[in-house]
């Protein structure tokens, strides 16, 4: 039997589990969706490509699948240019098909015709473009093995028009691959060193990244934290990898880390670094960032080792293996008996009572940590949190408490406006059950606020809770902080409706603009069926808080309200933390 | 730290893009490529690359993580400080005429070139000898009507098979 390209694309998708695309047709791709149409595969017309790229990343995030998107040649290729980078600074793993003049044209300034093999050749892990349907089977599965091994990223593959048009007998279709090399086991004796190094600590502190979560290795991870009684911290991406309701739980470190995650960093004698590559906006200044530690440092790229900050020792492995060999060799006895430990513990209770993660609350003005306070405690921590860029972004990393994995949605590398809205909706289809929410500022929703007809259209019911201070609130933040409240081009109060927009669309549109009203719109925008919009309008210049300025140690923070005395002399070399106002 | 010459021989998948995506390697990265050759080896389906490019040892370690992350690399040899053969292959073109010719044909048998082609205008030397003998004969030629040249490029070769 003979199969056209397209036929040869969809089979050989099934083979690979896809069960979903997000995607946008157009004249390249017409016989591709000619085909889906008769084979009715799952597939969500999006509003922009843009959306349809962040979806499947969002799918994939929570799925711990691959994410499919298919959108047509030039404009909706390069529409998905900004989602691929995205995709690409997170790790995720995502299979992107652009439609691709046919193979004669190609060169040619076709119309709708863009070299997007070279334009996202450094945003993508890899990518292909194939020009002989006697290539396609094989090179899809390819790009599907290499979208998911190693550390996970985007592959983008580039099907001409006349390559999905070909057919090809069912018998000559190859399926068959040059695999890479697979990732070594790490060495039994660096397996060892880092147990050595693990029970000489007296100031421990773990870590932990997103490679944890895309490692799938969360209950490895709690188990070495039960094995050593260490303490830890998470960056964003590592967010619900550990239970943020558990005593040993840190919050998270860096430019708009806890007082206490930072200091336990800096005044730490190991620090045990698992899936995280020391991102500047974790680290800030590298020459203090854990000054006094050793450093173990895991992680599945041989890149991310010794490129930020040097490891007295490295282990290159994913989460999942390393962890699962440390916790083997820690098995039995008390690894690091409590004593050992018990002033460095004493000393981040003392940190953590002394500047706990505060705002000052007010009676008359909603203030944004109150609305993620109250969302954590009506969806009993139980909701997916997807979230915008920017001061919504780190309010949602700060007061929604994560116990689980894959339940926290961000846009941490590339820090993408407009991200929040569309991953909340590949992640509302990745997990129908639950409730997905996307915190969202005014700015970023009106970004990629078009999918707002997909989510109706297909009855995916996302809550947005717009965080609506009528500023770009984060620009607005360093403008108050570093520009001497010079807000050049920051105000958005002339915004829609959002209510409104809601309504248009065929959503609900709820809005809550007084502290006693926040709890009962929260509450109903939860219950109410299908898309809801709330539009919660909060203390416009709120900032937030703790903040390590660019560039300064992240021990030095602005910490927004009044700094306590010291109940405890602090350990980090007997000097007391610098703390600083900007204001 | 001293940015020293290294030389990394690439053995990669024969693919049309694969130039492409070492050299945004490089160009990504901030390195540079100070000379690159590229040809086929006993495989049809393997390329090797020659590169070579200045750097400290820490920048080294970083290019060659990051072009062993490439799909379509397959090995990042790093042949700096080993025992490896190094050379280069240059064509000069000379303007000479009766008073230099003499000069340089002197030159050429002296050294052990070649003269690949020669009219009673011009001619054209082969060199080929390490980096820095190519460089003394570039001194040499110059005054005698060099008019142009073109160099290939480094090739190296491990002199043992590495374990």
């Amino acid at each position: 039997m003979k199969l056209t390209g397209s036929q040869v694309l969809l089979r050989t998708m099934r083979r690979e589990d896809v069960d979903v695309i997000f995607g946008y047709p157009g004249g390249v791709v017409l016989p591709i969706y000619d085909e889906l149409y008769k084979e009715k595969f799952r597939h969500l017309l999006v509003r922009h490509e843009q959306g349809a790229i962040h979806a499947a990343d969002g799918y994939a995030r929570v799925s711990g699948k691959v994410g499919v998107c298919l959108v047509t040649s030039g404009p909706g290729a390069t529409n998905t240019v900004t989602g691929i980078a995205n995709a690409y600074m997170d790790s995720i793993p995502v299979v992107i098909f652009t439609g691709q003049v046919p193979t004669g044209l190609i060169g040619s300034d076709a119309f709708q015709e863009v070299d997007i093999t070279g334009i996202t050749r450094p945003c993508t892990k890899h990518n292909f473009l194939v020009r002989r349907i006697e290539d396609l089977a094989s090179t899809i599965h390819e790009a599907f093995h290499i979208a998911r091994s190693g550390r996970p990223g985007p592959v983008l593959v580039d099907l001409p028009r006349d390559v999905s048009q070909a057919t090809i007998e069912e018998e000559d279709i190859r399926d068959d691959f040059n695999t890479l090399n697979g990732l070594e086991k790490p060495q039994q004796e660096d397996i060892a060193k880092a147990v050595e190094m693990i029970r000489a600590a007296r100031k421990p502190v773990i870590v932990s990244g997103g490679g944890v979560l895309l490692g799938k290795a969360s209950e490895e991870l709690r188990e070495f934290v039960r094995r050593t009684g260490f303490p830890i911290t998470s960056t964003l991406m590592g967010l619900g990898a550990y239970p943020g309701s558990d005593p040993l739980w840190l919050g998270m470190p860096g430019m708009h880390g806890t007082y206490y995650a930072n200091m336990a960093i800096t005044g730490c004698d190991l620090l045990v670094a698992v899936g995280m590559r020391f991102d500047d906006r974790v680290t800030s200044k590298v020459d203090t960032f854990a000054p006094n530690a050793k450093i173990i440092h895991i992680d599945i790229d041989p890149v991310s080792i010794d490129r930020i900050v040097r490891s007295h020792l490295s282990i290159v492995s994913d989460a999942k293996t390393a962890l699962g060999m440390l916790n083997a060799a820690l098995a039995g006895g008390d690894p690091v008996p409590a004593e050992q430990t018990r002033e460095w513990m004493d000393q981040i209770d003392a940190w953590k009572k002394r500047v706990p993660l505060r705002f000052s609350e007010s009676t008359d003005r909603i203030k944004p940590q109150q609305v993620i306070r109250k969302l954590y405690e009506l969806t009993k921590g139980e909701a997916l949190i997807a979230t915008e860029v920017g001061q919504n972004q780190m309010w949602a990393a700060q007061y929604y408490t994560y116990d689980h994995p894959h339940t926290f949605i961000s846009s941490g590398g590339l820090g993408t406006m407009g991200f929040g809205f569309p991953a909340a909706v590949g992640a509302q289809v990745a997990r129908p059950e639950k409730t997905v929410i996307d915190i969202a500022g005014d700015g970023s929703i009106q970004m990629n606020i078009q999918e707002l007809a997909t989510a109706v259209q297909y009855n995916i019911p996302v809550k947005i809770v717009i965080l609506n201070n009528q500023y770009l609130g984060m620009v607005r933040q360093w403008q108050q902080m570093f520009y001497g409240r010079r807000y050049s081009h920051t105000d958005m109060s002339y915004a829609p409706d959002f209510v409104k927009i809601a309504e248009a669309y065929g959503a609900t549109g709820l809005r809550a603009s007084r502290p006693e009203e926040l709890e009962a719109v929260l509450k109903k925008g939860l219950e109410t069926p299908g898309v809801v919009v709330m539009d919660i309008r909060v203390e416009k210049e709120e900032c937030v808080y703790p903040m390590v300025r660019p560039g300064a140690s992240i021990a030095d923070m602005d910490l927004g309200l009044e700094l306590p005395a010291a109940e405890t002399a602090p350990t980090n070399g007997g000097e007391d933390p610098q703390t600083r106002s900007f204001n | 730290m001293k940015a020293k010459e290294n030389t990394i021989a690439l053995l990669v998948r024969n693919r049309p893009d694969v130039l492409a995506r070492i050299a945004g390697t490089f160009s990504g990265g901030g390195f540079n490529i100070e000379s690159i050759t590229a040809n086929i080896t006993k495989t049809p389906e393997t390329t090797k690359i020659i590169i070579t490019t200045k750097g400290s040892a820490t920048t080294m370690e970083k290019l060659k993580k990051q072009l062993n992350r490439l799909v379509d690399v397959l090995s990042v040899d790093d042949l700096t400080g080993r025992m490896a053969s190094r050379r280069e292959l240059v064509l000069f073109r000379m303007k000479w005429n009766d008073e230099s010719r003499s000069a340089v044909m002197a030159a050429v048998d002296l050294y052990n070139w070649k003269v690949v082609c020669m009219d009673d205008r011009y001619c054209v030397i082969e060199v080929s000898g390490r980096k820095d003998s190519i460089d003394r004969a570039i001194q040499l030629l110059d005054p005698l009507g060099l008019e142009d040249f073109s160099r290939s490029g480094m090739v190296a070769l491990e002199k043992f098979k590495p374990e």
